[in-house]
């Protein structure tokens, strides 16, 4: 079913996503992979401040390639998803309520998602130059130091992405393997 | 004898990063296009759409048809009765890949220790894998390689026993269990013999290959085939997200072995399958 949502995502919104919906997402969305991951978890785990509240946010796993003058940003695909799943159930815990990747969950990642309410989204891997079309803003707010990997803040409109994991644990990616779809 | 200048290779190779990031190979185009025809699955369809409207923005517009601009892999061939002036080979080929990454506004995926993990700010050092032949030309194959696709990829030593069923059994079960992670549709590349490494190397040389084109040899054009029907069956479809599209190709390249020995490498490339070739 086609669904169109804005963030920020509140649960009562996202509790009606279920795993198998297309969904447009317009809003601010922050952009954070490996090296901003670890960096926000160990920030956590010492108990200070990260760069943004997670609170009702949604975190694509990107590192786009470098904007052109004139561009937004570059090419902007999902990177795989399961590298960032040691640090995901901490971000959950603290109000992160939607990410988006490509691939497969831990157990312990789609556990924090039950337990918290949250939407796991896919988006196309390997459609970059389409997604970049779609991100109408894009800011570099902290870890620039990290490059590609640096956390953005970005606007995006109509950025198309499918349900794989709802809120209440329904798995696309299980309902394939499985041949229910 | 003939002499090549190393400022000759270092444009080519600039040129060829740019190249090979934003226009796929007319085979590897035209097998997506097709699959788009074939597929039945809503979603699945849906997303070859996506990456058909994605390979033309990439060419329209100049960008990346991926983030994921990968890491350089080279495929040299030096012609013995050639001579190469200027710098080293080697140095040339990755001031082509630093030039091309820079000026093409490439991503910089490359870092200087595995553990340390400082970016090099350049993409390189590229991976250059060489082949001395006869003649006098200098063959450069690039195949910029994306990650996803890349950790999802296995070595089997098998045991001459486990056979052709033994090799099948592993290629497929790489395939499920790369599943959506990998970004199909994939293009699945085997080397099967020689030794540990030389059947990992024949598993990335064989995703360079035209995907139309089966293995010269009977028997092994019968097992790509086979292996294809089987891993488009899994039903895994486009993105993961189920269809009948899971590869466009199976490409096998083989060795001799040793009388103890069956190894079996699988190389997951995901649709965005890229390698440009110039001979100089």
């Amino acid at each position: 079913m086609e669904k169109r949502i804005n963030t920020p995502l509140k649960k009562e919104a996202l509790e009606k996503l279920q795993a198998g919906d297309y969904v447009y997402i317009s809003g601010v969305i922050y952009s954070a992979r490996d090296a901003a991951h670890k960096r926000m978890y160990e920030t956590m785990l010492d108990g200070k401040e990260i760069p943004m509240d997670l609170s009702d946010n949604i975190i694509y796993y990107l590192g786009p390639t470098p904007a052109k003058e004139g561009q937004v940003i570059g090419s902007a695909g999902p990177t795989t998803s399961s590298r960032m799943d040691k640090y995901t159930p901490l971000l959950l815990e603290n109000g992160l309520n939607g990410m988006i990747g490509k691939g497969k969950r831990s157990k312990e990642v789609i556990d924090a998602i039950i337990k918290n309410k949250a939407v796991y989204f896919a988006a196309v891997g390997g459609a970059g130059a389409l997604l970049s079309k779609c991100i109408k803003e894009s800011e570099v707010i902290a870890y620039d130091d990290l490059g590609t990997e640096a956390i953005r803040k970005m606007r995006v409109e109509d950025f198309p992405v499918i349900v794989v994991i709802d809120s209440k644990g329904n798995n696309l990616y299980e309902m394939v393997e499985n041949k229910k779809i | 004898m003939r002499t090549l200048h190393t400022d000759d290779i270092i444009n080519h190779v600039k040129e060829m990063c740019i190249e090979a990031n934003l226009h796929l190979s007319q085979d590897m185009k035209e097998a997506i296009q097709n699959a788009k025809e074939l597929e039945t699955a809503t979603l699945g369809k849906q997303i070859l759409n996506q990456l058909c409207e994605n390979m033309q923005i990439a060419a329209d517009e100049e960008i990346p048809i991926c983030q994921d601009t990968g890491m350089a892999v080279f495929f040299i061939k030096v012609g013995q009765d050639l001579h190469i002036e200027g710098m080293n080979l080697t140095d040339a080929i990755n001031e082509g890949v630093r030039r091309g990454y820079q000026e093409g506004y490439l991503r910089k995926s490359v870092v200087n220790d595995p553990l340390i993990r400082e970016n090099t700010k350049d993409n390189t050092p590229a991976i250059i894998h060489y082949d001395i032949v006869p003649g006098d030309k200098l063959e450069i194959l690039i195949a910029p390689k994306g990650f996803g696709s890349e950790n999802m990829s296995r070595v089997f030593m098998l045991k001459p026993a486990d056979g052709e069923e033994g090799v099948k059994q592993v290629v497929l079960q790489a395939v499920k269990d790369a599943g959506p992670n990998a970004c199909p549709p994939l293009v699945v590349g085997v080397g099967i013999g020689g030794d540990f490494e030389k059947a990992a190397i024949m598993a990335k040389q064989a995703l360079t290959r035209n995907v139309t084109k089966g293995s010269s040899l009977p028997h092994i054009r019968e097992m790509e085939k086979e292996l294809l029907e089987k891993i488009n069956s899994t039903g895994i479809g486009p993105g993961g997200l189920g269809g009948k599209t899971t590869a466009l190709a199976v490409n096998i390249e083989t060795y001799p072995t040793h009388i103890a020995g069956l190894p079996v490498a699988v190389n997951m490339c995901c649709h965005v399958n890229r390698h440009v070739t110039r001979i100089l």
